[in-house]
């Protein structure tokens, strides 16, 4: 990514997610509270670091913005208000909201349900994984 | 005392159970609930972005209906009451916000957060009173050992949902105490069930789910009681502990009040 893109794609993020990374005192609780810590190759506490180096496409390429289970502990546990969540968040909608790069597909999900899964299983799958 | 109620997708499909405990409940409560008479699906999750605004949509006509009723708006599932609470704190904080969504829907009033939202353990808790709760269990649950689990999204983040403390919460704890149970208290009580992960890996979530179950079975509890559908079937379909049973509170509260 150029310098100039990459600038904007910091500036969308930070926007987006209305985080102020500069806050961050790298502590690392809100990594240490994560509950999906093992699933992650980069942590709460990287995403706002990795943000604040402008590494962006390392985020946007990543697994672990699906692993992210959005349960705010992040965000409850910051010392800081920090709201890690927000950024995992906003560099996901980076990468759903271009044309063909929804992660969750209608035609995958007939194979994915049980009898007993809720609604609201399926639902928030959507909002999270497609746009 | 009258409330608008919001019973969501999932609690007219899969979770019929959570509402119908409630319904009856409330009727032996002298608590009226009055399902709003339009409503759409919250979407479940909350939109943590600025710049969304179409995903906030469908909260924001649920909380400017039971503003225009007059009412204030109770929610039972734990992701809808987490939606709708935090839209309504956007409305109300967020002029950007605010703006572009009555820019949208133009309603006849604009709406800027006037609503309040209480969960129905909130109903419980401090409208209609655990004490006076109490007084009504016709069918206490002597002897049952119950760990609450709140999991994510009844309680973060604490300063917009604002139901109880964050990690030391009671508030189900005294429901159960009110229904003549016995509270147990567990480490993982208010940490997540895996939540939607479950749809592409249910190696996670059966992770999860079974690091919540092994810890209120540590603890001695043989049953465990949510508020969340999603939580629920994490729990019971994930969770492979057969020794804890997993119920909605609202069916615990029913049959202590002799309506099951």
């Amino acid at each position: 990514m150029s310098h100039n893109k990459n600038a904007a794609a910091v500036e969308q993020i930070l926007r987006s997610s209305g985080v102020d990374v500069r806050k961050c005192m790298r502590c690392g609780k809100c990594t240490a509270t994560c509950p999906a810590f093992d699933e992650m190759e980069y942590h709460p506490h990287q995403f706002v670091y990795m943000v604040e180096k402008g590494q962006i496409d390392k985020l946007a390429a990543s697994p672990s913005i699906w692993h992210c289970l959005s349960c705010f502990a992040c965000m409850e546990r910051c010392p800081r208000q920090v709201e890690p969540a927000k950024l995992i968040e906003a560099v996901r909608l980076s990468v759903i909201r271009e044309k063909g790069q929804n992660h969750l597909k209608p035609e995958d999900v007939p194979a994915m349900l049980d009898e007993d899964l809720p609604q609201q299983a399926i639902t928030s799958a959507f909002r999270k994984y497609s746009k | 005392m009258k409330f608008s109620y919001y019973p969501g997708c999932t609690l007219k499909t899969k979770a019929k159970d959570l509402d119908a405990y409630a319904r009856a409940a409330a009727v032996a409560l002298g608590v009226d609930l009055c399902e709003l008479p339009e409503w759409q699906c919250c979407g479940a999750v909350y939109p943590m972005a600025k710049d969304e605004i179409a995903t906030k949509l469908s909260a924001v006509r649920a909380l400017m209906n039971a503003r225009d009723l007059g009412t204030d708006l109770v929610t039972l599932c734990s992701a809808c009451h987490n939606v709708i609470k935090q839209v309504n704190n956007d409305m109300k904080t967020d002029e950007d916000i605010a703006l572009r969504v009555n820019n949208y829907i133009k309603p006849d009033v604009p709406y800027t957060g006037e609503t309040s939202v209480l969960h129905f353990l909130e109903v419980l808790r401090d409208r209609v009173g655990f004490d006076e709760l109490k007084k009504k269990v016709v069918n206490p649950l002597t002897g049952r050992k119950i760990g609450a689990y709140y999991g994510c999204l009844l309680l973060r983040p604490s300063n917009v949902m604002a139901m109880d403390d964050p990690e030391n919460p009671t508030i189900l704890e005294d429901f159960i105490r009110a229904i003549g149970a016995e509270p147990v208290i567990y480490g993982m009580r208010n940490e997540c069930c895996g939540g939607y992960v479950t749809l592409e890996n249910k190696g996670e979530a059966q992770r999860r789910s079974n690091v919540v179950l092994e810890s209120a079975k540590a603890k001695g509890a043989d049953t465990v009681v949510t508020a969340c559908p999603l939580c629920l079937y994490n729990l019971k379909k994930n969770g492979g502990c057969d020794d804890v049973s997993v119920v909605y509170f609202t069916e615990l509260l029913a049959e202590a009040l002799g309506v099951k």
